[in-house]
């Protein structure tokens, strides 16, 4: 198992190695911050003056090695634009998205998992063929449409909840949460179901396909021969059983919805990290674009491991092969 | 006579598919007594494991029990609703299938898998479940079984992961084991080592069981008695020394010939000609008539069943002698 650790350890260490060396030069190939950053009436001597500062000068390799240096001291640079770390800039957009996220994409998985063991289990009932007509509308049913009509719907015409921002937010740890508020949570609403959709859509048809093949197996087929009841067949034998693929799509789903909520977080006017990226690729904001793009590498490479550790606790099996 | 306690009357099962009604249990009718080992025999697809479903009141769609009754211990299991029918398998009536690895979960230990079992019928502590597992796993040859409790299914052999289904469906002692082929997917040498060891336990528990299987040798060496079946319907049954001695229906003279140990070595081995009807579309009357070389126009019509002390067959023209048949 330590073994399993530090080898994945290495390979997270190469992975983020290669990230950065590609979002640096991606990055570099675009646009020139200067023409935004500087105003156009500035004197040359002031031109200078910023791109000297700013280490716009030197050559490429030179300027990745500072980051590479800098990055290892944990520090990654300033926004050109706020002037300001850019690590505290995405940690002040950071708690938004992810408490809009984690709402979205759990409630999204318990749901869709439930809906989808259901319609696996009885696939020729009514209630079953509804459920996958539903999915089948959420996966096709663009995001950003959803979107706006779930304000007019419910912001506009009907008022019942606001149609953007986070609400009265609360303090824990130094950071702004707006779900421990009730009017915090009626601004995550809206948004919160916009992003669940295409998910939820998704679980439901990876729980239902898992669960028609494993009913159909012989574990099933024995655990009813031993008199086992239906919902103890349905919790401890399949829940188990088609958990694999759905912790998977569950971790990727989490990794990209935190890194690429931007449609969503644009239409609520939600202060997430997705409108901080997109603002800062308007305005060529390089240290906010780079640090971004590799923290949303690391972000992947945690929760792979994350979820390569849970699936070692699900099945023995893996285990065995991950200690050999 | 000893106790029954199994007695299935005319068991049909018939499955509604699309292309037609599969009728894949046909009137099926044996009586089966306390502590007896009944053999199954048949080709893939005569209906043996439909056979076996059916009793356990597991047919899976879109199949159905038409008609005819299952009497265990003096219940009728085909009267019962989904939820008491639960409540007899397990305790009174068992199954265990051919291939242990597609068994047992493997995402669980045996231990949790025991437990589960267990608790499905009966409130034990976690103390007297587990001696129970233990016990039952040492009984069907598990060394050191406590220890094995916390392992997972693929950290046993073939021949042990059946041992533990057998101890799984061994634990409420009930009083009929359906054992689907359970061997055929092990070593020869492990194969025999299991069947003396079902044998002992059917013994001991007084538990009876039906073995189904293809191979005409294992099971005559483990029942006393057997039905044969073919497209569903059960052409011939009887105490298994006599009618292996003196088969009654071709079909079953067909089977016993095409034994390799019946032929002698150098010679070609000998075979029932044609294969097995498809269940949808049977040839009026006799299903065997295309492949049987003694078949009639009589055959044309569906040969009743004809009960000669313990034998019986469904043959207008039987193989041998009558005189021989009773032992």
């Amino acid at each position: 198992m330590l073994g399993f650790i530090i080898q994945r350890f290495l390979q997270a260490i190469g992975v983020m190695a290669v990230m950065s060396l590609i979002v640096f030069c991606g990055v570099y190939a675009i646009g020139n911050p200067i023409d935004i950053v500087i105003p156009p009436e500035a004197t040359q001597d002031l031109r200078d003056e910023v791109i000297r500062r700013l280490g716009l000068d030197r050559p490429l390799y030179e300027q990745y090695f500072i980051f590479l240096v800098n990055l290892l001291k944990g520090d990654l640079g300033r926004s050109f634009v706020y002037n300001i770390p850019v690590l505290e800039l995405i940690g002040g957009r950071l708690p938004a998205t992810l408490e809009l996220v984690l709402i979205s994409v759990v409630s999204a998985s318990v749901i869709g998992v439930s809906l989808g063991i259901y319609a696996g289990y009885r696939p020729e009932s009514w209630t079953a063929k509804t459920i996958m007509a539903a999915s089948v509308l959420g996966f096709s049913v663009p995001s950003f449409w959803v979107g706006l009509i779930l304000i007019l719907t419910f912001a506009v015409n009907l008022g019942w909840l606001p149609a953007g921002g986070r609400g009265a937010t609360i303090d824990i740890w130094g950071v702004a949460w707006s779900f421990p508020t009730l009017d915090g949570l009626s601004h995550i609403i809206l948004p919160a179901i916009n992003l669940a959709l295409f998910k939820l859509a998704m679980m439901i048809r990876l729980a239902r396909a898992g669960t028609r093949e494993i009913m159909l197996t012989d574990t099933i087929k024995f655990a009813r021969a031993a008199g086992l009841s239906e919902i103890t067949i349905l919790r401890q034998h399949l829940l188990k059983l088609i958990s694999i693929p759905i912790i998977t799509v569950f971790g990727l789903e989490l990794g990209s919805t935190l890194a690429f909520a931007v449609v969503t977080e644009t239409i609520f006017s939600w202060p997430g990290v997705g409108k901080l990226i997109i603002d800062s690729i308007a305005v060529l904001d390089r240290p906010v674009m780079v640090a971004y793009l590799i923290l949303v590498a690391f972000l992947f490479v945690t929760i792979n491991f994350v979820i390569d550790l849970i699936f070692a606790l699900i099945d023995p099996r893996v285990r065995r092969g991950a200690a050999s | 006579m000893t106790e029954t306690v199994l007695s299935v009357k005319n068991l049909t099962t018939h499955f509604f598919t699309r292309s037609g009604v599969v009728k894949a249990v046909d009137n099926v009718s044996f009586d089966l007594a306390k502590g007896e080992i009944m053999g199954l025999v048949g080709e893939s697809g005569s209906g043996k494991t439909v056979t076996g479903f059916s009793l356990l009141g597991l047919v899976d769609e879109p199949g159905r029990i038409v008609s005819g009754s299952i009497t265990l211990k003096d219940k009728a299991l085909t009267s019962l609703s989904n939820a008491e029918l639960r409540r007899w398998r397990g305790r009174e009536i068992s199954m265990i299938f051919q291939d242990p690895i597609a068994t047992l979960n493997p995402v669980l230990t045996i231990g949790r898998q025991m437990r589960l079992a267990i608790a499905a019928h009966e409130r034990t502590s976690a103390r007297a479940a587990e001696d129970r597992a233990t016990d039952l796993l040492s009984k069907v040859g598990i060394p050191s079984a406590r220890a094995r409790l916390d392992a997972y299914p693929h950290e046993f052999s073939g021949g042990m992961r059946q041992r533990v289904a057998i101890a799984i469906a061994l634990l409420h002692r009930p009083s009929v084991i359906i054992a689907d082929e359970p061997t055929t997917a092990l070593d020869v040498s492990i194969q025999a080592q299991i069947l003396q060891q079902m044998r002992v336990l059917a013994a001991e528990t007084g538990t009876a069981m039906i073995w189904i299987s293809h191979d005409l040798a294992v099971v005559s060496s483990l029942a006393s008695k057997l039905a044969v079946m073919y497209a569903g319907r059960i052409v011939e049954q009887g105490p298994t020394a006599t009618l292996l001695r003196n088969p009654r229906h071709p079909y079953t003279a067909g089977l016993m010939n095409s034994l390799p140990a019946m032929t002698k070595p150098g010679t070609p081995l000998k075979q029932i000609p044609g294969t097995t009807p498809s269940l949808l579309s049977l040839p009026p009357g006799c299903p065997f008539a295309p492949r049987c070389q003694r078949a009639t126009a009589q055959c044309q019509h569906d040969p009743e069943l004809t009960i000669h002390g313990d034998r019986g067959w469904r043959c207008f023209d039987p193989v041998g002698h009558m005189d021989e048949v009773s032992s």
